[in-house]
């Protein structure tokens, strides 16, 4: 960066015709009064037609008013590589800071934003605060704002608020004058219809009419007495031809000339070898522009190009295209994994790794280690399924839901809330349906209680792995919840299936839910989740009535047993109170009786288990849900005693369990 | 082909005049040594008869100096046109950059003309190499022979260019078309860097 201006560059050498009268005006009222008239200011136009000289024009004037004034020049090049090295030694706020005492900024070469989206940023809010401290911005580009390739709206916007204006080239008077101004500098005479001539050469611009003026130059220094109009135009017609060649020539730039043309320029083996030349620079060239525009293009994206640049200062880019190649399938990978790094743990997804593909190994490392991290969704329990679901007449609508369910995930009921008393059959069906879906391609079946949803949510606090543990979910193609109702007065865990509902249902992802009633009688549970249980299919288990309970009896004695005795199967069909889940854990236990003491079975040991100690059912009504997986503090309700483990203390807790 | 080494910083160009006997493929690359500064050239070596037919091949080496930060060299030959040294040809055509097919343009010489092509195509076939894919430029010689006794380029071009190369008209003896031939061949041939550099 540069604080020192070309003195050259003022606006006293600068000379004005029709062409760039409206860019100068505009030029010093802005040095005249930095900060309030046109700013910022933006001078554009076709190369070497004065913008540079303008813009430093302006800051040496502003100057020269007023001594006091900080003013700065500096191409967006500059400003790039400025920017870069701070947030590389991590001072991205120093690099800011610098800026805050300037009163003039003056940015030469602004069409380099072009694809440059963080630069773009960056030097958005650089204007934005020199406007609004007042301080005057000068640009200078070489095409209007809306010709730089993928230039930011609100940059665009914001230039268009102060004032565009463009240079063109210099018309007839104002190329002679220039060569006039060029001439005395160099303290040279002309006869004024020579410098005519010359000016009568319609030149791109200003730098080329300096060329030719160059040229007379020298010829007059080698050759005795005054150049005549004559002698200027075979110079210039020569000029003409050789025009046309350093049109070629451009081309060629960096290659270096062969000794042999310059010394027979005529002949068949010279030009033989100039068009060898032209043709191998093209080659090499084109290499070399594919790898600016790579790196750009990354660059402007905000990735490291280290290796690409490191090949473009070299000579002759070796290997070009399988570098570019080998690069932009490094950093489609780290695109890839931050994505997943997204989706597992958004905190580190920032991370810069992922914009060096340098470092690649390490940003591999750190998404395999997330994905460690996270671990397995808890799927459904492989013993209940569909095949084993009795299906009878008063469970045959909630059974074609969730069979529906289970074929169309995600567009035909859902959410599904499967709703009943305990015992009735809502968990073997929600895992049911977990085991169908878990059969789809790329399936991510998270089936699992509300308990242990609400214990793994409280362990996630406890270690701060929240995110994973979010993201965790987040990726399940179907989430099934068994007791919802055991999330009720939990308005953290609510919380957070509230907003993973949302998330997998925008995907397009099946929900099941079983509830122990209908959502809206639950009480504690949020509105905003009641409305939503609701907004699916709600259906409802009823109570097994003696032909369910039969069938599964029957079911039972058969498979631990090896028996279908009526009476016994009569016996503990007819029992009232008996939910299924008793009525398998009586078989169970009658099993054991029989295995154990070697009892003969019969209807009198049945009785005996079912009656014998206590007359009460088998199972002590420890949990109020039904699920396959239950905490030992499943049926607390209260949030002090789910903890058992208190986590140590970060704000964020007290803030999530106040 | 080991066309461009980028480690060395070299580009070796081997390209062979290829065509029937007599056609003028030696007569080019004399009109070429005769003008390349001797700086510039290696020895010209060239296997003649007691009656200037080539018995085996010439061989002329160009430097072309330092061009793009690349050392680059030419390497010309020439392959004997008589039938019986297919054997030659062969060997001379092993690892080849392009080929410069030099037709005879005489009515009389047609026949010979054809069977050269087709002689060229099976020999790079033989080296696995599709005639579409290498570079190749048709030189039409002898342009300056009575209008009678030559076919024009467009008649040629209807009977030897249906690969649509690029064709040039030539008299090698005098130098007309000489370094035309060679420039566009050369044009064709640095056009593959980019496609054959190394990954």
């Amino acid at each position: 960066m540069n604080g020192t201006l070309n003195p050259r560059f003022t606006f006293e050498t600068f000379v004005v015709g029709p062409a760039n009268r409206l860019a100068v005006s505009a030029a010093r009222m802005a040095s005249e009064n930095p900060g309030a008239a046109y700013n910022p200011l933006f001078i554009y136009s076709a190369s070497g037609l004065g913008k540079t000289h303008l813009i430093t024009a302006v800051g040496a004037r502003a100057r020269a008013l007023s001594p006091e004034l900080r003013v700065e020049y500096l191409t967006l090049e500059e400003f790039v590589d400025a920017y870069h090295a701070a947030v590389a030694a991590g001072q991205g706020e120093a690099f800011r800071g610098r800026f805050a005492d300037v009163d003039v900024i003056l940015i030469d070469d602004v069409q380099f934003l072009a694809q440059r989206l963080e630069t773009q940023a960056e030097l958005l809010r650089l204007v934005t605060q020199f406007l609004e401290q007042e301080h005057q911005v000068v640009l200078a580009s070489d095409r209007p704002p809306r010709d730089i390739e993928a230039l930011d709206e609100r940059l665009i916007s914001q230039f268009a608020g102060g004032l565009v204006v463009d240079i063109g080239p210099p018309e007839f008077e104002s190329r002679l004058a220039i060569l006039r101004r060029k001439a005395e500098e160099r303290g040279v005479d002309f006869q004024q219809a020579v410098l005519a001539a010359v000016a009568e050469f319609e030149a791109r611009n200003v730098r080329e009419l300096l060329g030719l003026l160059n040229r007379l130059i020298a010829f007059q220094a080698v050759n005795e007495g005054a150049l005549t109009v004559e002698g200027a135009r075979t110079l210039l017609g020569l000029e003409t031809m050789l025009r046309a060649e350093e049109g070629e020539g451009v081309r060629v730039a960096g290659a270096e000339e062969p000794a042999v043309a310059a010394a027979k320029p005529v002949d068949e083996f010279a030009d033989f070898l100039d068009s060898v030349g032209t043709a191998l620079a093209r080659q090499v060239e084109a290499w070399r522009k594919r790898l600016q525009e790579t790196a750009e293009y990354w660059e402007g994206r905000g990735y490291r190009t280290a290796r690409l640049t490191a090949l473009l200062s070299a000579d002759t880019p070796a290997g070009a295209e399988g570098v570019v190649r080998a690069y932009e399938a490094d950093v489609e990978r780290l695109q890839a994994l931050e994505a997943e790094m997204t989706s597992l743990d958004p905190g580190r997804a920032g991370d810069p790794v992922f914009r060096d593909p340098e470092r690649l190994a390490e940003a591999e490392a750190m998404v395999g280690g997330a994905r460690g991290g996270s671990g397995p969704l808890p799927g459904p329990a492989a013993s209940y399924t569909f095949a084993l679901y009795l299906e009878t007449d008063s469970n045959r609508m909630a059974l074609t839901a969730a069979r529906a369910a289970a074929a169309q995930p995600g567009t035909q009921y859902n959410p599904l809330v499967v709703t009943g008393l305990n015992g009735v059959g809502k968990t073997h069906l929600l895992h049911a349906i977990g085991n169908a879906l878990a059969e789809r391609p790329d399936a991510a079946v998270a089936c699992l209680s509300a308990q242990r949803f609400l214990d793994d949510y409280v362990e996630a606090l406890d270690r701060g792995r929240l995110d994973a543990w979010r993201a965790r979910y987040r990726r399940a193609t179907a989430f099934l919840l068994d007791d919802v109702q055991l999330l009720a007065l939990k308005p953290g865990s609510q919380e957070e299936l509230f907003h993973l509902f949302n998330v997998l249902f925008e995907a397009e992802r099946q929900l099941v839910f079983t509830a122990s009633g209908a959502p809206g009688t639950i009480e504690g549970l949020d509105e905003r989740l009641v409305t939503r249980l609701q907004g699916g299919l709600v259906v409802d288990l009823p109570p097994a009535d003696r032909d369910v309970r039969s069938a599964v009896a029957r079911r039972e004695l058969e498979a631990r047993l090896g028996t279908q005795e009526e009476d016994i199967v009569a016996y503990l069909a007819e029992r009232p109170d008996a939910s299924l889940h008793t009525l398998v854990e009586t078989v169970q236990r009658v099993a054991q009786e029989v295995e154990g003491a070697g009892d003969p079975l019969d209807l009198a040991l049945v009785r005996r288990v079912v009656e014998g100690e206590t007359g009460t059912p088998v199972r002590p009504r420890r949990s109020r849900g039904s699920g396959v997986v239950l905490s030992p503090l499943a049926g607390v309700r209260s949030p002090e005693k789910v903890i058992w483990r208190w986590p140590h203390v970060g704000e964020r807790l007290i803030e999530d369990f106040r | 082909m080991s066309l461009v080494n980028f480690t060395t910083r070299e580009i070796t160009c081997k390209i062979v005049y290829y065509g029937p006997g007599r056609s003028g493929k030696t007569t080019n690359l004399q009109y070429i040594y005769g003008r390349v500064p001797d700086d510039r050239r290696g020895r010209m070596v060239s296997l003649a008869t007691q009656t200037d037919r080539t018995l085996f091949f010439d061989f002329l080496p160009i430097e072309l100096g330092s061009i793009s930060g690349f050392a680059t060299r030419f390497q010309l030959y020439t392959v004997p046109g008589q039938v019986y040294y297919n054997a030659t040809r062969k060997l001379v055509l092993q690892g080849a950059d392009g080929v410069v097919f030099v037709a005879d343009s005489q009515v009389r010489q047609l026949d010979e003309n054809v069977e050269s092509l087709q002689n060229l195509q099976a020999n790079l076939l033989e080296q696995g190499i599709d005639v579409r894919t290498i570079p190749v430029v048709l030189q039409y010689n002898k342009q300056d022979l009575p209008s009678d006794l030559i076919l024009a380029p467009e008649e040629l071009d209807d009977q030897l260019n249906f690969r649509m190369v690029p064709a040039l008209g030539a008299s090698a003896v005098s130098g007309k078309g000489v370094f035309e031939t060679l420039r566009a061949i050369s044009e064709r041939v640095l056009r593959r860097l980019s496609e054959e550099q190394p990954a």
